[in-house]
């Protein structure tokens, strides 16, 4: 069983608090992924599981031993950087082997599990060949041969999509998923983009400025932000975040977003703990509002259609509404044209309410 | 007369045949993309336009006048690189002036020029704070802002948005829409990435191995991909291509695939008069299918889960139809579960069909 702890870890660096009073858990054998903003600390933890940096503050559990005094090379924890440091000058056969090499076991072993792990990574076909001629996804897949063939209990990946080009970044994403489901092992992805958190991982920690906001299921994550870099960092496109006002008029209670209102009435989380005039954020997704012919629609919100990008499966529409530009989608057989006038339905019941001064989520 | 005209370039390094033969035109203020994967041609394509690497043959025509033997200087062209390489130590003004200053360009009129500039692209804020500490996407507008201070002829991007992480590439993009609006000036832009293509392009060149594939507006490219490789690269995730060969099944024409059968009676006539026998490959794109977690629709086909990454309020479901995989991307279906069956059917008129051999689509 190896799952591992960060348990209140914080590292200064740079002059900053780099990582801030950080705990985590991960289970054995859980996809479990670190997202967020370039800079949040995703590498520094990874540094830290690893034994590459050591903690300024807290312990490192790897199962349930305590590793902060353990050296790297003895932690048994394999790490994929994001630029594969891969030998230029020697065959991906002789890459991949080298950590066996090091070790001195026998030719034919060593044989035996490179042409293993290769078959296993579909890399085989770039065991005689030298890392110059490979593409990035294959540059990567190399390096991640590499680390696996030592049987790490942990294996840790930073950034390993980042500088693969749009379409490979597509299909790797489905291939680690898999890999890591066969191989049964412990892991840990770090990055910058929702989209990979989303499909990758079992679960996802989202940190932003050496915090970690928030730990859940993709899904989870997806429906309940609990705080507004969440909601903002999760989701595309992104959800709309706007300023209001909370008011009550004759028992009814709505948030006022100056250019419109989203009745709160049944929220009793936000009626109970807040009063009229308190500051709040509200969070609506696009794919919660939806745009109809003027007329047409039942809303009395009135839009104007701003700016449209096309997708290719969906089109993004910027709705302006008074001063207010938000997003909606809608499918691709779907036409609207610049300036046309719309009804937008904002669909009250899937708003997400946060305080402004916290900006944690209102459950 | 087009801005800009491209007439058969083709580069040679060496035994690298790195544009093999590229003609297209971009009208007045029209933005056309260049789009490929690492090493199909495109940025030395336009290297080329820009006069920064000479043509083994062909011709580049700006405004109508052939530009071979200027030196890029002359050309009139503004160019963004991938990396912005803005001038860190000075600050936004002077690198928005620097083209007009080496030009000699008398004082009060390089003021009121940067002062447009700022106006258009929202800098009037940092004017005189150094770029050293700007956030990426007013480097960005600095680049680009200090291509647009020389009035150029044609504006050319490269890559400008691969080296910024997702979300910002993301508000960057949507950005570069508006300035593109706003501005109006003829752009080339190449990118490996089909959504930064799909949603900034008038037009849009597939290139592969130094050809165009396919020249078109993003919805044509979408809807009618001449080749299985434009087929591929645009739209995520990736069409879905199911080797089948035509046969006839109770008198109707059917593509029979390995596992399952499709009725072909919508297909085109071109396609319906093939020998029976002949080997095709059917696309059809991860949206246009459904699920149905009961048979319900006559040609639905019982098929597995084998992966279902979430994105949001839709998923991507990796499925296996007999022996062959399907991707659908669809709305998320609750009760669907890894390992579980489910029932599938492929939207009669929106299949593709491509030769066999030479990948081309049949229309």
């Amino acid at each position: 069983m190896v799952g591992l702890r960060l348990v209140n870890v914080s590292k200064k660096g740079r002059g900053k608090e780099v990582l801030k009073d950080v705990s985590l858990e991960v289970r054995d054998k859980e996809l479990f992924v670190l997202a967020g903003p370039p800079g949040a600390g995703k590498t520094t933890i990874l540094k830290i599981v690893s034994g590459l940096v050591s903690p300024d503050e807290g312990e490192v559990y790897i199962g349930s031993e305590m590793v902060n005094a353990v050296p790297a090379a003895e932690r048994d924890v394999g790490m994929v950087f994001e630029t594969p440091a891969i030998y230029p000058n020697i065959t991906g056969f002789d890459n991949i082997a080298f950590p066996l090499t090091l070790k001195k076991l026998p030719e034919a072993e060593i044989k035996s599990r490179v042409t293993e792990i290769a078959q296993m990574l579909q890399i085989s076909h770039l065991l005689d060949r030298k890392p110059t001629t490979y593409s990035g996804g294959e540059l990567q897949r190399v390096a991640l041969a590499r680390v696996l063939i030592r049987n790490p209990r942990v294996l840790l990946l930073d950034e390993p999509l980042k500088n693969l080009d749009a379409k490979i970044r597509e299909r790797m994403r489905a291939e680690l998923k898999r890999l890591q489901r066969e191989l049964g092992i412990t892991m840990i992805f770090s990055t910058h983009d929702q989209l990979e958190a989303m499909t990758v991982g079992d679960r996802i920690a989202v940190m932003d400025d050496g915090v970690i906001n928030q730990v859940d299921t993709p899904e989870k994550t997806y429906q309940s932000p609990r705080t507004v870099m969440v909601a903002r960092f999760i989701g595309s496109p992104t959800m709309n975040l706007i300023d209001c006002r909370l008011k009550e008029v004759d028992g009814r209670w709505m948030l006022d977003a100056t250019d419109f209102e989203i009745n709160v009435t049944r929220r009793e989380e936000v009626t109970r703990a807040y009063s009229a005039g308190s500051s709040l954020v509200l969070g609506i997704r696009p794919e919660d509002i939806g745009i109809a012919d003027l007329g047409k629609g039942a809303s009395r919100t009135v839009g104007t259609i701003h700016m449209m990008q096309n997708i290719g499966d969906e089109t993004v529409v910027a709705v302006k509404i008074g001063n207010t530009i938000m997003n909606t989608v809608i499918s691709k057989g779907r036409v609207v044209r610049y300036g046309e006038k719309v009804s937008v339905d904002l669909r009250d019941e899937r708003v997400h309410i946060f305080d402004k001064k916290t900006k944690t989520a209102i459950l | 007369m087009a801005k800009l005209e491209v007439r058969n370039l083709r580069k040679v390094f060496g035994e690298l045949e790195a544009v093999k033969d590229a003609s297209f035109e971009v009208s007045e203020k029209e933005t056309l993309c260049l789009l490929g994967p690492s090493g199909c041609g495109k940025t030395t394509t336009l290297r080329m336009i820009a006069g920064l690497e000479t043509p083994t043959s062909g011709e580049v025509y700006i405004d109508g006048v052939l530009v071979n033997d200027v030196p890029p200087q002359k050309r009139g062209i503004g160019l963004v690189f991938q990396d912005f390489a803005v001038f860190t130590h000075m600050n936004v003004f002077d690198n928005i002036a620097f083209g007009l200053q080496i030009r000699n360009v008398p004082k009060g009129k390089i003021e009121a020029k940067v002062d447009e500039i700022a106006r258009l692209l929202d800098l009037q804020n940092v004017l005189f704070k150094r770029a050293k500490g700007l956030s990426l996407s007013e480097i960005q507008r600095v680049a680009i802002g200090r291509s647009l201070a020389v009035d150029p002829k044609v504006l050319l991007l490269d890559e400008p948005l691969s080296n910024v992480d997702a979300r910002t590439r993301d508000r960057m993009r949507a950005e570069l829409k508006e300035i593109q609006a706003d501005i109006g000036i003829t752009t080339v832009y190449v990118t490996h990435d089909q959504l930064e293509a799909m949603t900034l392009a008038d037009r849009i060149a597939v290139m592969n191995e130094g050809l165009i594939d396919h020249l078109g507006t993003p919805n044509e490219i979408y809807e009618q991909p001449k080749t299985l490789f434009v087929a591929r690269f645009i739209g995520s995730p990736s069409m879905n291509f199911i080797e089948c060969h035509l046969t006839e099944k109770d008198g109707k024409p059917t593509l029979e695939a390995d596992g399952f059968s499709i009725d072909a009676s919508g297909l085109s006539e071109s396609v319906k008069r093939q020998p029976i026998g002949s080997e095709l490959t059917l696309g059809v794109r991860p949206e246009d299918s459904w699920l149905e977690t009961e048979k319900r629709s006559a040609e639905a086909m019982r098929a597995e889960v084998q992966l279902i990454e979430l994105l949001g309020s839709k998923s991507i479901y990796h499925l296996k139809i007999g022996r062959s995989p399907l991707l659908v991307k669809t709305y998320t279906a609750a009760g669907v579960e890894v390992g579980g069956t489910v029932w599938v059917a492929l939207d009669k008129n929106k299949l593709h069909i491509f030769d066999k051999k030479t990948g081309g689509a049949m229309i």
